[in-house]
């Protein structure tokens, strides 16, 4: 059990520092609301090149529609490139169960035909209830089950993690 | 007495009139409808939210218009949509408008989407499935009669807001024939609700309402005073029955008084925006040169038709 | 059969009574009054401590539906009503199917209604045939039968030229016309009172000056002709006034209120409750005080209950498309005390309105106990609390605005020409 949480900022970092020569040159950043967002953002400024950079809202993909109806107010997926043939880096901030991952995918794939997908995760606490990895980890951290790993920008941009009750527990 | 519309959580189960919904619910339907209005953008029209379930468009008044801007809302939701046209007198077949609900109820349906020429009919309807144990059915409202077409004055808010933002500095006019609108109803229930700083009337004594001014709104009989200073102009459809009904003379006395020209235009402001619920009758309500003209925002009030529904249809049937 | 009514709070507004004492019943007459007969053996005694003791109800109009509308409702179920409410009498509107126009359907009903042995039934006959407004009917004829009054129900009253004629026929031989003060055209097609309710819901209205300028031309009429008119469900608070006024000019007119107006408003429909969705509407809240005001100072003479059965499926559509009416001669009495109650009436005054009131203007010898008169009685409960529910009523028709309410009143015995015809 942690117990206290890492520093995002020197996680981001690291992750940074993984996917530097590792991603392709005309890789894609496609953050997932909002905390993978953030860090598509961040990343596309941390890493050489360009990256064009895009946002997806998985709000009208998610499978939990039917027990929680529809979050509120959903934000606008932008993915300003052509998705078909391209090689997307997914980036999000908590890998648990693998559900919103799923979801982000489903939602690319209705845009077109990607050459490539790989992953980027900020925190991967374990848990997954999909066949579903990320090639780049910035860190993996074992959390409760009653427990929520959350990402939050303060008012100056600086990135910070907190834990929450998972009474809320949808971030997958 | 409990709102009809909102379940016993407090949740929107049915979309049956504008009136008495706080600003909030208002609010999230404008702000889920943005996304939809990309999405309609994309080659993949669709998203999952609505699969599996099925929408029945039960329309006992005809509307082709209306009733497919559901049908596409409802399919890019992947829903799957009947169409019902159940003609102008339920009874005519001897089976009463209740009876059809059952029978339709009974074959797993998840929400209707009703069109009724007697205002009504939508609570009717809402309040009989909750009567009868079928309250997991959602009923939006898509015209009941006089009284209200809440998704149009949804989508006429959205309009109106995607070009103005701000309602509390608004000066909006309603043109025509309020007295036997319900695009009227629910727009001034709606543009009172959100805050907006005037709202007109604009229309001869034949057509407004009794008590009209108690809804909220000021009256105007002229144009040329009603439009002075007006950010949005919504004209309504003038139906011919009104003047078989003697309350007008004729299309064309309408037209001079009542009809709205790049003239009158000029007295709403400069970057007033110009709407309109159709279909149009060129020349009677509105001539052609403002209705093809630059402030006239008659089309995409229609792409935000569609996505204001598919919003609505999701927050219903995620509740 | 002889029947003792024991210690009950015998209230007679007629007579001016309203005091302990107990009813001596004999062969169908009130025999005698706070002392028994000599020699007096009771085949019944009914205990009526802490209960009110009064002339049974005078109904002035309440629809049975016969001949013609049983799916809505039977004689059989209605009698019921009738005396499970404790009224004795009624007058019942000439709109059945066909609309009694004819002695043989007026001498049909009164048979079948004799034959019940319940309430005393009394025909208004159809002032032109077929309810039609074009031809006059034979009001001779129909008099004799057993009408007591002539009217178009809710019909239209006919161009003013027939209206006329036929009221100038009545005044003739005195027999008195009931008209519905409500202009055909203006209320055509209208539901709900012309006001801020209808216009938010979307309703076609009725507006209240289709009753004034029907009342004003009535008024003329009535001065033309020199006939009795009673004006059927005043609804305006300028109905009222003009009523007022009339009186005051000495026109021969009566008039009368439906209770459910006396206690509900347009705002009652909520969201369109089709059972509020009545002949004419509920108007405002100003109309409303003004009946009520109406009813204080006698300018409205009488309460009906307008009962009208509707079958359930005439009532459960969207409002404009159901069926007009209430059913109410379960509530009258009930309806009437909390009107007493709220305006701090004295009982005596509110039941004179449905008792000694109907009788006189329907030209009974009914509606008191005085010695030697047909012993119809109802005796009530004033603090039995009892909610409206569709398995508490009789009535075959369960459409009433009240429904959910909790009421206080509750008739214990009803008696009609000295025989115990309901019981609870």
């Amino acid at each position: 059990m942690i117990a206290t949480l890492p520093d995002a900022e020197t996680v981001l970092g690291r992750l940074a520092d993984k996917m530097r020569d590792a991603i392709a040159f005309d890789a894609k950043l496609v953050g997932i609301y909002s905390g993978g967002a953030w860090l598509a953002e961040r990343l596309a400024r941390m890493l050489p090149g360009d990256h064009p950079v895009g946002y997806i809202d998985v709000s009208f993909y998610r499978d939990d529609y039917a027990v929680r109806g529809l979050r509120p107010n959903p934000a606008t997926t932008a993915l300003p490139f052509e998705v078909g043939a391209s090689r997307i880096v997914l980036i999000d901030d908590v890998l648990y169960t693998g559900r919103s991952v799923r979801a982000a995918i489903n939602e690319l794939f209705d845009y077109g035909r990607p050459q490539a997908i790989e992953l980027a995760v900020l925190i991967d606490r374990g848990g997954r209830e999909l066949p579903i990895e990320a090639v780049y980890v910035g860190e993996r951290l074992a959390v409760a089950r009653d427990a929520s790993i959350v990402l939050e920008r303060r008012a100056d941009g600086k990135l910070e993690l907190t834990l929450e009750d998972a009474k809320d527990a949808s971030r997958a | 007495m409990r709102n009809p519309q909102l379940n016993a959580e407090g949740e929107l189960t049915h979309l049956l009139t504008l009136e008495g919904l706080p600003p909030e619910v208002i609010g999230r339907i404008l702000d889920t409808a943005v996304p939809f209005v990309s999405i309609a953008e994309r080659d993949v029209k669709k998203v999952p939210l609505l699969r599996g379930k099925t929408v029945f468009n039960l329309f006992f008044e005809n509307s082709t218009r209306t009733r497919t801007t559901f049908e596409i809302a409802a399919k890019r939701l992947s829903a799957d949509v009947i169409n019902l046209n159940i003609g102008v007198s339920s009874t005519s077949k001897g089976e009463t408008l209740l009876d059809t609900i059952d029978n339709l109820a009974a074959m797993n349906a998840d929400m209707f989407v009703v069109r009724h020429a007697e205002s009504g009919a939508p609570h009717l309807i809402a309040q009989h499935l909750s009567a009868s144990g079928k309250s997991h059915i959602h009923v939006v409202n898509a015209g009941d009669g006089r009284h209200g077409h809440p998704t149009q004055g949804l989508l006429d808010l959205f309009t109106i807001r995607h070009y103005k933002r701000d309602f509390r500095a608004l000066a909006v006019a309603i043109v025509g024939d309020v007295l036997h609108s319900r695009v009227a109803r629910s727009l001034i229930h709606g543009l009172t609700t959100l805050g907006t700083a005037e709202v007109r009337v604009i229309g001869p004594k034949t057509l407004l309402p009794t008590a009209v001014e108690s809804l909220g709104v000021r009256v105007f009989h002229r144009m040329q005073e009603g439009l002075c200073g007006c950010d949005v102009v919504v004209m309504l459809r003038l139906q011919n029955e009104r003047m078989r009904g003697s309350l007008l003379p004729s299309a064309g006395e309408y037209f001079k008084h009542y009809g709205l020209t790049s003239e009158k235009l000029r007295l709403a402001k400069p970057d007033a925006i110009v709407m309109h619920p159709g279909p149009m009758n060129r020349g009677v309500e509105i001539d052609s040169a403002v209705a093809d003209g630059s402030h006239s925002v008659i089309l995409p009030q229609v792409t935000f038709g569609i996505a204001v529904r598919m919003a609505v249809m999701s927050i219903l049937a995620g509740n | 059969m002889k029947i003792e009514i024991r210690s009950g709070r015998v209230v007679d507004p007629r007579q001016g009574v309203d005091r302990e004492m107990s009813l001596y019943i004999d062969a169908g007459k009130v025999a005698a009054l706070e002392e028994a007969p000599r020699g007096w053996r009771p085949d019944r005694v009914l205990d009526a401590k802490a209960m009110v003791v009064c002339p049974g109800l005078i109904d002035a109009s309440a629809r049975l539906r016969e001949p013609g509308l049983e799916h809505k409702a039977t004689l059989e179920s209605e009698m019921a009503a009738a005396l499970a409410g404790g009224v004795t009498g009624l007058a019942c509107p000439p709109d059945t199917d066909p609309p009694l126009d004819e002695p043989g359907l007026v001498e049909m009903l009164k048979h079948r209604a004799r034959s019940l042995n319940g309430a005393h039934v009394h025909p208004i006959g159809a002032l032109t045939v077929g309810l039609k407004g074009e031809t006059l009917t034979e009001m001779g004829e129909l008099t004799e039968a057993g009408c007591v009054a002539f009217s178009q129900a809710d019909a239209a009253l006919g161009d003013t030229q027939v209206l006329l004629r036929a009221l100038q026929y009545a005044a003739t031989f005195g027999y008195p016309v009931w008209l519905r003060p409500q202009d055909a055209a203006l209320s055509r097609g209208g539901v709900a009172h012309d006001g801020e309710v209808a216009t938010r819901l979307g309703l076609p209205p009725i507006p209240s000056f289709a009753e004034t300028i029907a009342l004003d031309e009535i008024f003329e009429l009535v001065r033309a002709t020199g006939v009795r008119v009673h004006l059927a469900r005043l609804s305006t608070h300028q109905g009222v006034a003009r009523v007022r006024q009339a009186k005051k000019e000495g026109l021969p007119i009566s008039c009368d209120v439906a209770i459910h107006h006396v206690h509900l408003c347009d705002i009652d429909i909520g969201w369109y409750d089709a059972h509020c969705h009545v002949v004419p509407p509920l108007r405002g809240t100003r109309d409303r005080a003004a009946l009520r005001a109406g009813l204080a100072d006698g300018t409205i003479d009488l309460i009906c209950s307008d009962h009208a059965p509707v079958d359930d499926d005439a009532k459960q559509l969207p409002f404009a498309e159901s069926e007009a009416g209430a059913t109410g001669l379960e509530l009258l009495l009930p309806l009437t005390l909390k009107w007493a109650q709220e305006e701090r009436m004295p009982l005596s005054d509110a039941l004179a309105r449905i008792t000694v009131a109907p009788a006189r203007v329907l030209g009974l010898e009914a509606g008191h106990l005085a010695l030697g008169t047909d012993a119809d009685v109802c005796v009530f409960d004033p603090q039995a609390h009892w909610r409206v529910e569709r398995g508490e009523l009789k009535s075959q028709g369960k459409n009433t605005p009240f429904l959910g309410l909790e009421l206080v009143g509750r008739v214990r015995w009803t008696l009609v020409a000295g025989h115990i015809v309901h019981e609870r």
